[in-house]
């Protein structure tokens, strides 16, 4: 309301300002100004060398050797040039089919449950534990799952593998669910409350929709990882060289191949072992620009876009 | 212009001119109530919320202290106040939404229709249906015009995808966003401006049919324009609902609202046709403060 403009009046009896500043510095702080900007500058430049050096040494040693054969024969016997690594492929992709479809509703809940519904010590210490699980050494859950599956059914196999990469899935996809899900606007989940909505169904039908974008490229991040493992499929999934497709049996996956031929000492074999190098790169690539395409389609009508 | 139950049924014809301009009520000059002075016609109503010595905690701290208030049907009750003085938290109680809240306690009693409706035989999330709110800032949504309005009604069982069209059109209309929108109702919530994803809002919660809107300060996020447009709706919604605002703007409370109450610290100060609160008040705290010498 109408007030007296107590600024004015206050002014005239005000103390002088009790410490002048000093005058501005100009041409030194242009040249910190560069500098910083330079420096933030270079170490972009120098995250991406690795990156740049991988990507193409890979094409350059790999794009050779891919051709109709090598996506669709066993390897040749050894020693001799050509064959390929179908039962590789077949094998990652299975695997790693598996092991989401177990792991990611396991996360999701999970991180519906830290950010929505747990309370007190005992959602603090499940937090806490969930990250923990974040760094766990991989192949600690390899032995894990040897220890579970592997020596009770006394057989390696890619259902043991796979339950490996579930539980290496499942703290990166509970963190970013939680995260995601404290991110979304209080207000939402209050206005479909307010409608008669029970908490469940606002969490599913309107907090999950605005957070879906986050939690797909978390996913994603994580099933791009366990893609790349190697260490837990070593006891685990194993192995081979023929085409399987009972997943209780030992299984090759894309890592295990690349690992065993990469150290072998014909030459043919190491040729094989970067045509799957850049095969499983390619691979994680585009499910990944696939997945962020799909999340983008499915959030077409969320705040903030 | 506009008489009668609202019902899906029957979708009403409106005008091309905005619905209820003749109906507003001027600034401040023409704040006595056109039926033959406030008294009289609050007097005339049934009560639809009674609260009786309401007192709420959040933990340790007391928001509300021995509240007790009326608000009756088809009446506009606004509640003022200073910041932080519990309006909020009042009308919160109303609709139960409080109990979200970790560490919130109630004593007292809140009455809809003589039904106490922290009994513990009632059910919040049925409640939440007869009683619908408005939020400060506009919240849809991440859907598109069509399914915010559809939300509800969709929740609560009707499936039909010809039903639904007649729901979103009579709500989308009732809270006169229709034309506006009628030709993108695939859009994002979120392409519309502000006033107007808060006229969405207003829709979506008149989808579920309730008796009782709750509004709390619907209209402070909203520029002057979109601001006198929601408060016509007010207006014109209060025929067929209870309306209880909370509001920082006096003048607002003074254009729209039947009753006043004043919320000083927790307590109620003063209540009262709204006439009489902004002319003759009985209290020096609350002249204090509708006059703008403090809060």
């Amino acid at each position: 309301m109408s007030r007296p403009l107590a600024v004015e009046q206050e002014s005239a009896g005000r103390a002088p300002y009790p410490r002048p500043l000093p005058p501005p510095e100009t041409g030194w702080r242009r040249w910190k100004d560069r500098l910083m900007i330079g420096l933030t500058g270079l170490a972009f430049l120098l995250a991406l060398v690795p990156l740049a050096h991988i990507l193409g040494y890979t094409l350059w040693r790999g794009l050779p050797t891919l051709n109709w054969d090598f996506f669709t024969q066993l390897p040749a016997p050894v020693g001799e040039p050509g064959g390929g690594i179908v039962q590789a492929l077949v094998g990652t992709l299975l695997i790693v089919a598996m092991a989401t479809a177990m792991g990611v509703p396991v996360g999701l809940l999970a991180g519906i449950y830290l950010a929505e519904f747990g309370r007190g010590r005992f959602a603090t210490w499940l937090g806490f534990l969930s990250d923990v699980l974040t760094g766990i050494p991989s192949i600690t859950v390899g032995i894990f799952a040897y220890t579970l599956i592997v020596v009770p059914m006394q057989t390696f196999s890619a259902f043991s593998g796979a339950v490996a990469l579930a539980i290496l899935m499942v703290p990166t996809v509970t963190r970013t669910t939680a995260d995601m899900l404290r991110l979304v606007p209080v207000e939402m989940r209050d206005g479909a409350l307010a409608l008669g909505a029970p908490l469940w169904y606002a969490v599913l039908s309107v907090e999950m929709r605005q957070a879906l974008p986050g939690i797909v490229t978390g996913i994603m991040l994580a099933v791009a990882r366990v893609s790349g493992e190697t260490a837990p499929l070593l006891f685990t999934a194993f192995g081979a060289n023929v085409l399987v497709w009972n997943v209780f049996r030992p299984m090759a996956t894309m890592t295990l191949q690349i690992f065993q031929y990469s150290i072998s000492p014909w030459p043919t074999q190491q040729q094989l072992a970067w045509g799957a190098a850049l095969v499983l790169i390619v691979l994680v690539l585009a499910l990944n620009l696939g997945a962020r395409a799909l999340a983008k389609y499915m959030s077409r009508y969320n705040a903030g876009r | 212009m506009y008489a009668g139950n609202l019902k899906p049924g029957a979708i009403p014809v409106q005008t091309e001119a905005p619905v209820a301009m003749e109906e507003r009520v001027q600034p401040l000059a023409g704040i006595a109530i056109s039926t033959g002075g406030a008294a009289d016609a609050v007097a005339a109503t049934q009560p639809k919320i009674v609260v009786r010595n309401l007192n709420t905690y959040y933990g340790a701290k007391q928001a509300l202290k021995g509240v007790s208030l009326e608000a009756p049907a088809h009446r506009v009750t606004a509640l003022i106040g200073p910041s932080g003085c519990g309006k909020s938290t009042f009308l919160r109680t109303l609709n139960r939404m409080n109990d979200t809240i970790p560490g919130f306690r109630m004593e007292g009693q809140v009455l809809l229709d003589q039904e106490d409706i922290y009994a513990p035989n009632v059910d919040a999330v049925a409640l939440r249906r007869r009683v619908g709110m408005v939020f400060q800032r506009p919240n849809p949504f991440p859907r598109s015009i069509y399914d915010n309005v559809a939300f509800g009604p969709r929740l609560h069982g009707l499936r039909k995808k010809a039903d639904l069209d007649e729901v979103v059109e009579w709500s989308l209309r009732a809270a006169n966003l229709w034309d506006e929108v009628k030709d993108r109702l695939r859009e994002s919530a979120f392409s519309l401006s502000g006033g107007q994803q808060q006229r969405l809002c207003i829709a979506r919660a008149l989808a579920v049919q309730p008796e009782v809107l709750l509004m709390d300060e619907p209209a402070s996020a909203l520029d002057p324009t979109s601001t006198s447009r929601i408060e016509d709706l007010i207006t014109y919604l209060k025929h067929d609902y209870t309306i209880v605002i909370v509001t920082h703007n006096m003048q607002q409370a003074a254009r729209i609202s039947d009753l006043t109450a004043f919320f000083l610290n927790g307590e109620l100060i003063e209540a009262g046709p709204t006439s009489e609160i902004f002319t003759r008040p009985k209290e020096k705290r609350t002249e204090e403060y509708i006059t703008g010498r403090f809060g």
